[in-house]
């Protein structure tokens, strides 16, 4: 069996991921999906971060920068979720295009 | 090995959270994506992070998921997304060939140096993100306090059709 280095792996791996958020992204009409696929991406950032750092050997510089990504991608995503009520209590449905005002 | 498994399993999970029908579904596979990459996290040397990715990804996010399908209705959504389907995938393709290009050259692993405790570093030489962390989990708890706050609507004669 053919080894490869953990780091590439992991690499590998993590864009493999951003493409699966990047996807939900764009093809989500929900917003509490897009909200799945928004925390989806910046997972993949926080392994990108923990998979350099502990190749480098600098782990506990990334696993800092991973604490502040973590903090700010849960409060992205409790301002996303009130935001979500929100319009469903508005709008009646959580369907992305009827957020136009515009369209009537 | 476990490392390939551990990246199947996070893949699989995300590619499930992003295409399931039900929210609610959605929702769990999302915790099993964070719950594996605490696993990966703990596996790299990553302790910290481990630990609150396990706590916060899988415990905190996910309440506040179930919490807020819970109010906003559990509706599935088959309609057509607003990007055709095969275009999405196509620039996620572009996306990740695009990333793999540029993060994958820059590969060499370093000799383990000696460095600060983690601690240390989040407390002496990066002050600043910790006091962003702070500023930020003020705002946002104060954001959703405000956008979860029911007004009390001043009455008028369209009130039948507020929902």
């Amino acid at each position: 069996m053919i080894s490869m280095d953990p780091l590439i792996l992991v690499l590998i791996g993590m864009c493999g991921v951003a493409g699966v958020g990047l996807y939900g992204l764009l093809a989500s009409r929900n917003l509490i999906k897009i909200i799945v696929a928004l925390q989806i991406l910046a997972k993949s950032a926080v392994l990108a971060l923990v998979a350099a750092g502990s190749a480098s050997g600098k782990i506990n510089l990334s696993q800092s920068l991973a604490i502040t990504v973590i903090v700010v991608d849960t409060v992205v995503a409790a301002v996303g979720l009130a935001l979500g009520v929100q319009v469903r209590k508005h709008f009646g449905s959580l369907d992305v295009s009827n957020l136009s005002s515009l369209r009537r | 090995m476990i490392l390939g498994l551990l990246m199947v399993g996070i893949i699989v999970c995300s590619i499930l959270a992003v295409t399931a029908k039900r929210l609610l579904a959605s929702a769990i596979w999302l915790a099993g994506v964070s719950a594996l990459s605490a696993t990966l996290f703990y596996m790299l040397g990553a302790r910290e992070v481990a630990v609150i990715e396990l706590s916060v990804g899988v415990g905190l996010v996910t309440v506040l998921f179930v919490f807020a399908i819970s109010i906003a209705g559990d509706e599935s959504m088959d309609a057509k997304s607003l990007v055709p389907r095969v275009l999405a995938w196509i620039l996620a393709l572009a996306a990740v060939v695009l990333l793999g290009w540029m993060a994958l050259p820059e590969v060499h692993t370093a000799e383990k140096i000696t460095e600060l405790t983690s601690t240390d570093i989040l407390w002496q030489q990066r002050g600043l993100d910790l006091l962003v962390q702070v500023v930020l989990i003020f705002a946002g708890v104060l954001s959703v306090l405000g956008l979860l706050s029911d007004k009390v609507r001043p009455p008028s004669g369209k009130a039948k059709g507020d929902r």
